[in-house]
């Protein structure tokens, strides 16, 4: 997008989320859940439609859309939660129908705030509902006929709606991102975007700076990762904005964003969209939930990634963006806590080595948090280490990464390697006096003022003692020599 | 044999008078040899010699209920696992159920012996079961004449004593009307009395499975074990089932009879009236009181059942598609030929008109207007029952305007057949038990008392029954040919 553009136009969007929850079964028969297993062989009488069948619905389903209601800070409903058929054809759909919820969902209007480029923004959410997934059809590999797999047919879904606050593709993303981090914080979805079970639809529309009125919108399809909502977003953006400027007009309608060509491609207008006769399903009556229950799963809810980072910030001094980081996950937030509390070191000393060292060797690997192979207790020792004067900050470095391949200690690795540093200032004070002997040139230069070649010299004495000496007595020695 | 009670024939099996081998073949050869009724449309011949063979086993070893050994038939709208279940209809004509509805699973355990799947309208949409695939039934008290329906083929087989007793379902009366019909009992319970897990769904908030047989008191047997919470149907009543068969000694004194004046104005044949009017004179020579009630949303029953069950039916029949089940269109070109063929092919005509009505009520811009104003006539209807209920302790009038009419009378005329279902329908819609009992003749076919209790009232109306037919012989007449 153009600085012009930028200047002209505001983009409006509204998400979709569709999170796919973690129950062991499946919303409305006992069949279960998991991924990835062979076509049609999680998929029972009831996920199959056949005649005569009914819906039992999950109470787990129903617990973790309220747990995700007080976290969202949305109202329950209470005493009149409906659940609707949609009703279309798709051979991926059994019984013709969608179990949904129309209007009357179980989580009603709440808000997320997101942070984009250090400001903190409110997002409404409309409503959360639940409903039923479809199946899949599989083109390929059936000559020129389609195969359906069952397995995700029934699959408890939570979609969340979004207001339409969301005003770049960037606060798109942040918003999906925090979404994300929410669900899984709150153990209600495993946030698997390759598997399908964090996915989104994305309304766009764009209209002059200033006016009140919303663009005609248009909705994007079945975006299954952060990068592809941007991509999406920016390229959908830039496609209205272009046609209007053109002369043309957006038509409502639907989109599908094809990620290997980066382009958005027309699905369905809105006269060619279903009908989908919406009606309360009448093998399902409408449930009320006791405030009883709500009360108990709110007394139950984790501490919230929000208020999570305002206690890292307040209670430890930790910085922002560190705090940002180390939310990024409740297993993350929790074994930072457990560092510190284990290490009894200064909590930034904790964020720092986590945020840097940890989580760059977890990348490398890419591996979670959890699946950590050095976890609290060992580098704790390290730390320890570090803060006791033992080994210095680059020694222990060195250290981390062969704690990361072995399963050794901190001090096992210290002792066997002899990284002890060394403090003693004869040794320290006879290899500075050696350094100075040698050089006499910088020597020269740093009593005529050139404070710069300070550095020279620490630098020279560190290699010279493999950098076990202690940086703070070099220093202190080298200035006192060098007078 | 085929004359004898239940309990008669109870006794017999445990007397050794007769073994359930040598009951089950005479009914056998009773079907065989009046296969011209066509009353069945599968007779499941081996299975139920094999049936009957445990029976007798254990009846030997004592562990007998009142049903075992005691021959039945089941509606073809009940799933019966490993034989086909049509539901009167081509679409299901190769469809084998890979599973039992919860009816048939209890009567199987009860030790009860499945003689075969009784012939219905298509889909239970009919009121003469002239639209099944598998053609019309034959009333056996005058073979030219409607059995009605939807429940014809239960109905008939009980008149021509082919089975002791039969399942059958009602929606808008689809046990009473052919019950009436046939001079048979039958009984439409409370709306969750009986599980409709497996009983396929024409419309959900109406549909109730039932007992059909010659006596209130095999009625209630039957009903005790069909009746019951099931934990797969959502609206399934979790309440104690009464012991129906204890109540069946209390007397009537001081029963209070409302009878309702819509149920006896214009279109009441005055011969079908003169038979009810006789019929509550034997109550009041029981000791009951009668009172006149008011319904004045009655006339309402027939144009709101219209909207509701075909909208429902819409949905319900939209899993009918040739892609998982039942009929599939030959080389079908691409999903819309599929869709249209496989449907337009194997659907009857009523049944197409009814998805069609249905579809148009539920569609954008008609839905209020339709679906959502049924829907509160629908509670109006209700309380006009709740009041007349309060007054009196049952409704009592005529099931049916006039005698069972000739094949090919009505059908040609929809509006005139709904018609027929005049003084059913509005129970259906509120939901309440009803019974039909044989009351006399006119033109020489039966003529049916209808009798109406408050929600879960089901034992008080079988003591009603059996009451009845403790002072009359009306049940217990044999149509000519098949004594």
């Amino acid at each position: 997008m153009g600085h012009h553009q930028e200047q002209e136009w505001e983009t409006v969007i509204g998400l979709e989320i569709h999170t796919q929850l973690a129950t062991k079964s499946k919303i409305f028969s006992g069949a279960a859940t998991a991924y990835g297993a062979a076509p049609n062989t999680q998929a029972c009488a009831v996920d199959l439609g056949l005649p005569g069948v009914l819906p039992v619905l999950n109470k787990e389903a129903v617990h973790m859309a309220i747990k995700f209601g007080q976290a969202i800070g949305a109202e329950i409903g209470t005493e009149n939660v409906v659940f609707d058929r949609k009703n279309y054809f798709y051979p991926d759909l059994p019984k013709g129908y969608q179990i949904s919820q129309y209007d009357r969902p179980i989580v009603r209007a709440g808000k997320l705030d997101i942070e984009v480029d250090g400001e903190t923004k409110c997002i409404g959410i409309t409503r959360a509902h639940l409903e039923e997934d479809a199946g899949k059809s599989l083109h390929e590999d059936f000559h020129d006929m389609t195969g359906i797999d069952l397995n995700r047919a029934g699959t408890p879904l939570l979609e969340i709606v979004s207001e339409p606050d969301l005003r770049s593709a960037k606060e798109a993303v942040a918003y999906m991102r925090k979404m994300h981090n929410l669900v899984r914080w709150i153990d209600i979805c495993d946030g698997n975007m390759q598997e399908g079970s964090f996915r989104c639809d994305a309304n766009v529309s764009v209209r002059p700076k200033g006016q009140q009125e919303y663009g005609t919108r248009v909705e994007i399809k079945n975006i299954n990762s952060f990068k592809f909502v941007e991509k999406a977003i920016n390229h959908e953006v830039e496609r209205q904005i272009e046609l209007i400027e053109n002369g043309g007009k957006i038509v409502q309608e639907t989109r599908l964003y094809d990620s290997v060509k980066d382009e958005t491609r027309s699905m369905r207008s809105k006269e060619e969209a279903n009908d989908y006769r919406y009606f309360p399903d009448p093998d399902l009556l409408p449930i009320s939930i006791e405030p009883k229950l709500i009360i108990s799963i709110n007394d139950d809810l984790p501490e919230l990634p929000d208020a999570r980072k305002k206690r890292f910030i307040e209670d430890y001094d930790l910085d922002n963006e560190n705090a940002v980081i180390l939310i990024s996950s409740r297993s993350l937030a929790d074994y930072f806590e457990a560092l510190v509390k284990e290490s009894a070191c200064e909590a930034k000393l904790c964020a720092n080595w986590i945020t840097g060292d940890l989580l760059a060797a977890l990348n490398k690997a890419d591996l979670d948090i959890t699946e950590s192979p050095v976890n609290t207790e060992r580098l704790a020792g390290l730390l320890r280490r570090i803060n006791d004067d033992t080994i210095s900050g680059k020694i222990a470095k060195q250290v981390f990464e062969l704690m990361w391949q072995s399963n050794a200690t901190a001090d096992e690795i210290i002792a066997e390697k002899g990284l002890k540093q060394i403090t003693d200032t004869g040794a320290i004070e006879a290899v500075i006096d050696k350094i100075i002997a040698n050089n006499a040139k910088q020597v020269e230069q740093y009593l005529a003022g050139n404070e710069k070649v300070f550095g020279f010299f620490v630098g020279q004495v560190m290699k010279e003692m493999q950098s076990k000496a202690n940086p703070a007595e070099v220093n202190r020695m080298l200035k006192t020599k060098l007078k | 044999m085929h004359n004898k009670s239940i309990k008669e024939l109870a006794k017999g099996l445990r007397s050794g008078e007769f073994s359930s081998l040598e009951l089950t073949q005479s009914f056998l050869a009773r079907i065989k040899q009046h296969q011209s009724l066509n009353c069945f449309i599968s007779v499941t011949e081996d299975l139920a010699l094999q049936a009957a063979k445990r029976a007798d086993a254990r009846i030997a070893k004592g562990d007998a209920t009142l049903l075992t050994g005691i021959p039945i038939a089941q509606k073809d709208i009940f799933c019966t696992q490993g034989v086909k279940t049509s539901c009167g209809s081509k679409m299901l004509d190769n469809f084998i159920a890979p599973y039992n509805a919860t009816v048939v699973e209890k009567l199987n355990a009860a030790g009860a012996v499945m003689l075969g799947k009784l012939n219905m309208d298509e889909f239970a949409m009919g009121s003469s079961n002239e639209t099944s695939y598998y053609g019309v039934v034959r009333n056996p008290w005058q073979t030219d004449s409607v059995p009605g329906g939807s429940s014809g083929g239960s109905a008939a087989a009980l008149a021509a004593r082919l089975s002791v007793c039969a399942t059958g379902t009602d929606t808008g009366g689809s046990i009473r009307q052919p019950a009436a019909f046939c001079g048979i009992t039958g009984l439409k319970p409370t709306y969750g009395r009986v599980s409709r897990y497996g009983m396929i769904a024409y419309a959900s908030s109406l549909d109730q499975g039932g007992p059909m047989a010659r006596s209130a008191e095999d009625t209630a047997i039957l009903m005790q074990t069909m009746a019951g919470f099931d934990e797969k149907d959502s609206t399934s009543v979790d309440m104690p089932v009464p012991d129906y068969q204890a109540g069946l000694g209390d007397d009537l004194k001081g029963l209070k009879i409302g009878l309702p004046k819509e149920f006896f104005g214009d279109g009441l044949s005055s011969r079908v009236g003169a038979v009810i009017e006789q019929a509550v004179q034997e109550y009041q020579k029981m000791g009951a009181v009668v009172k006149e009630v008011s319904m004045p949303n009655l006339k309402l029953a027939i144009p709101t059942y219209y909207v509701i069950a075909p909208a429902e039916c819409s949905s319900n029949l939209s899993r009918f598609d040739g892609v998982r089940f039942g009929y599939r269109c030959a080389n079908p070109q691409d999903l819309t030929d599929l869709y249209t063929r496989s449907r337009g092919e194997a659907f009857g005509k009523e049944v197409k008109r009814r998805i069609l009505m249905g579809t148009y009520a539920l569609s954008a811009g008609y839905y209020d207007a339709y679906y959502i104003k049924a829907q509160q006539i629908r509670r109006l209807i209700s309380d006009d029952f709740k009041k007349a209920l309060a007054d009196v302790d049952v409704i009592m009038g005529p099931v049916t305007p006039s005698t069972a009419f000739g094949i090919g009378e009505k059908i040609g005329n929809p509006i005139e057949m709904y018609l027929s279902d005049i003084y059913t329908i509005a129970i259906n819609l509120a939901g309440l038990p009803a019974m039909s009992i044989p009351a006399g003749f006119a033109e020489g076919k039966p003529v049916g008392l209808q009798v109406i209790g408050n929600y879960f009232a089901e034992e008080g109306l079988l003591n009603i029954g059996h009451q009845y037919q403790q002072v009359t012989d009306w049940h217990q007449q044999i149509p000519k040919g098949f004594e």
